[in-house]
């Protein structure tokens, strides 16, 4: 994709969110987590193999696979 | 408190229904028990409470009867677990909702307070682990909050019991009061504002049942899922009725100018949400500090860590099994040689108040024997297993497993989530399979569910730590055997693990092909955990409950068996013309005709299938006096046992049918015959499969 999505930000790197390129339910549980438009993302740390990442988000640590992290486009 | 258990307070009013709902993770559970005092089983992770937990307690002699819904981040659900808790917060028809949310991250939590609040005005929103929001410097106005929210809210750190009385309080007043809580309520975009001012007389006059404006947002919401629910309540399609239809579509044509597809005007409407979240939190909240997550940034960056990640896992793994075996085995001696000492008094007691002979070999020899084994076999390694398995659980650490392990999942195409419902197994297979509702995707559920024996439960523990203590570990203490011992344990159950991922990778490309679907999974905050109550929790909860679930089939069992020693057709008795049946077919699988016979009347629960071994060969043996457990290895021995046979027991006790409970909940969950068939098979087949290639190559290169 051509976007700046979360997975570009690297670990301990904020950033804030600009649009949701996801579809169907998974884009509701993104949405419900926190993940708004302007909303603030942190990358906290990453899992043994790289992916998943671990994200603030909100105040809470969320975990996302990379594929689901490329559908969030930042600023 | 004024909660008592007393049943003779006053019932005179039909019990008050109070709905318990939130985010999950935040304690909800934890209120509920605190409330309840019954003991509903909670845990640090995401989506603990599966189905409705029930409990009630008394306020100035009123029941209130307490259900404790999943936890959800959202009214829009998910998951099988959140369609449960939706329905039940908008339909479920609660006399009051109390919603718990987390003091340390309140924006994400007022969003489903403030879409709950659209359903029903008799709420309470209690704030919970507000001594957690200390710690982190975050400080929560509770009365600016209830001014900004239109509803009261109280202050509660559950864990501690404080605050409890005050929503017992709140709740009381809540269901008295006649006049209406006025909530708060979320202004959306002007065209949603003017087409929901169109449809909400409509359903005024259209039903009573619902929150109207609610029900419209909905309405133009159009969340399949939640309209069918919604129909079912009402007993028809508010959608398809008239006026409201015609008004419904020249709404969505309007919408539509705005609003190109419907997910932009869901999107839209989340976006008012947590904007309306944000502006009552910025009044209400404060963060003083901003490094407040330091500590556990450390914590977790070392136990998900490349280096650190993997192997800390499996040797805290290792460190538990070893704890299990080898603080099992002195307590499991003392039970044994008091239970079977007791059997002298308890059989010359019998015979002297004149029970006939057979009556008391049925009862002695038979049920007492059994279940003499299996308590005391069960209950030391369960007593410890449980409650460690508990502290790591309320610690925390469990969802950082899951994400550990998601990669792996991935590959298999299945959903991180399936390494908490495979520790779920650990304790009990049945629970690990209804635990699995927590997996969004129904495809990776179904995965899950048919995978989950492949991790042994607590009743098969047993079977496997004495297999090993007897055959592999030489010398009866120190703590290099144990240690040994528990390093083959694990090995057992990591080889279960493998398997696991194998079966699912393999389910995956042939029965049940599909890509990996999304996966999100919140890591909570380390709580420290509550030591005292995880031991008496954990002990009455699961020990006990698995504990007398075991004795009740091993009493009938351990009849069967001696009915079958002792009733002879043909000159011989019909558990050697049984085990005598199976043997040739056993043999191939390294096995035996009794070990086989055992497992087949283990299918109610595993947890009997070495006691039921064992009786068989005692019946036909000349050793009826069993001192203690040492001797039990001579006893297998004489009856054949070679490190072969040991080993395809304790690989088939691993590998083989789940037992009737697991069975039924996979039936109850996954509601067809075709896939309970395939959760029976799969194990069984891996099993004999299994046993069948080592004991051919033990018996080719002569081994044996």
């Amino acid at each position: 994709m051509q976007f700046r999505s979360l997975c570009n930000i690297p670990v301990g790197h904020s950033a804030y969110v600009k649009k949701l390129h996801t579809a169907g339910t998974m884009h509701r549980r993104l949405l419900d987590m926190g993940l708004t438009q302007n909303a603030r993302v942190t990358c906290l740390y990453q899992s043994p193999a790289g992916d998943p990442r671990a994200y603030m988000i909100r105040h809470t640590v969320i975990a996302l696979r990379t594929e689901d992290a490329q559908t969030v486009e930042i600023l | 408190m004024n909660t008592t258990k007393s049943s003779q307070c006053a019932q005179n009013e039909k019990p008050v229904v109070i709905a318990l709902a939130g985010n999950p993770n935040v304690g909800k559970s934890t209120v509920f028990n605190a409330l309840t005092g019954m003991h509903q089983h909670t845990g640090n992770w995401p989506g603990k409470t599966v189905g409705n937990a029930r409990g009630w307690y008394t306020f100035k002699n009123q029941i209130y009867n307490l259900v404790d819904i999943p936890g959800s981040y959202s009214l829009v659900a998910h998951s099988a677990e959140e369609e449960i808790a939706r329905d039940f917060i908008c339909f479920g028809e609660a006399d009051a909702t109390i919603i718990v949310c987390d003091a340390t991250c309140l924006v994400r939590n007022l969003n489903l307070v403030l879409q709950i609040l659209e359903v029903t005005d008799k709420a309470v929103v209690c704030v919970n682990l507000m001594d957690e929001a200390a710690r982190k410097h975050i400080f929560v106005d509770c009365n600016a909050l209830s001014e900004a929210l239109g509803v009261p809210v109280v202050a509660t750190c559950a864990k501690k019991n404080d605050g409890l009385e005050t929503i017992c309080k709140t709740v009381y007043e809540l269901t008295h009061r006649k006049d209406q809580c006025a909530p708060k309520t979320v202004t959306y975009h002007p065209v949603v504002e003017t087409a929901l001012t169109e449809i909400i007389p409509l359903i005024e006059s259209a039903t009573s049942k619902i929150n109207p404006r609610w029900t419209a947002l909905m309405l133009l919401q159009n969340d399949d899922s939640l309209l069918r629910s919604m129909e079912q309540y009402l007993g028809f399609d508010l959608k398809q009725q008239e006026p409201i239809a015609s008004v419904l579509a020249s709404c969505y044509s309007r919408l539509e100018q705005t609003f190109p597809n419907a997910q932009s005007l869901r999107d839209d409407i989340v976006a008012h949400l947590f904007k309306a979240a944000e502006e009552i939190c910025h009044q209400a909240v404060r963060y003083e500090n901003k490094a407040y997550m330091q500590k556990q940034l450390r914590w977790d960056r070392l136990l998900t860590g490349k280096a650190f990640g993997i192997p800390t896992m499996i040797l805290l793994l290792l460190f538990i099994l070893w704890l299990t075996v080898s603080g099992a085995n002195y307590p499991s001696a003392l039970l044994s040689d008091w239970l079977f000492g007791l059997e002298k008094p308890l059989s010359s007691a019998l015979l002297a108040i004149g029970t006939p002979l057979w009556l008391h070999n049925a009862l002695v020899l038979g049920i007492y024997r059994v279940v003499a084994w299996v308590v005391s076999v069960m209950l030391p390694p369960m007593a410890i297993f449980f409650p460690l398995f508990t502290l790591l659980e309320d610690l925390g650490y469990l969802p950082r497993v899951a994400f550990n392990l998601d990669h792996c999942f991935k590959k298999c195409h299945a959903c991180g989530k399936q390494a908490l419902t495979m520790c779920m197994g650990f304790g009990c297979n049945a629970v690990g399979v209804t635990g699995c509702r927590i997996i969004d995707s129904p495809r990776e559920r179904l995965l899950a569910i048919i995978t989950n024996n492949f991790v042994p439960c607590n009743g098969r523990f047993p079977t496997i730590i004495s297999i090993i203590t007897m055959f592999f570990i030489v010398g009866n203490a120190g703590i290099i055997s144990s240690f040994l011992s528990a390093a083959m344990l694990t090995g057992v159950i990591l080889l279960g693990i493998l398997l696991t991922i194998g079966i699912s990778k393999l389910l995956s490309v042939t029965l049940l092909k599909g890509v990996p679907s999304s996966f999100t999974l919140e890591l909570p905050p380390y709580r420290p955990p509550q030591v005292g109550k995880v031991i008496v929790r954990s002990i009455f909860d699961r020990t006990l409950f698995v504990l007398g679930r075991a004795v009740s089939v091993a009493a009938p069992a351990g009849l069967i068996i001696y009915i079958m020693a002792n009733v002879t057709v043909g000159g011989n008795t019909l558990l050697a013309h049984t085990a005598g049946f199976l043997d040739p077919f056993a043999r191939l699988f390294g096995l035996d005709g009794v070990i086989l016979m055992a497992f087949i009347l283990g299918f109610p629960a595993n947890e009997i299938v070495m006691p039921i071994a064992i009786m068989a060969y005692l019946s036909g043996s000349t050793l009826t006096e069993f001192e203690n457990l040492s001797t039990l290895k001579t006893l297998l021995v004489d009856n054949g046992w070679t490190w072969l046979t040991a080993t395809c027991t304790m690989l088939f006790s691993l590998l083989h049918f789940p037992c009737s409970t697991t069975l039924l909940s996979i039936k109850k969950e996954t509601g067809s015959i075709k896939w309970t068939l395939l959760g029976f098979l799969l194990p069984t087949i891996c099993g004999m499969l299994l046993c069948f290639l080592l004991a051919s190559t033990a018996r080719f290169f002569g081994l044996v």
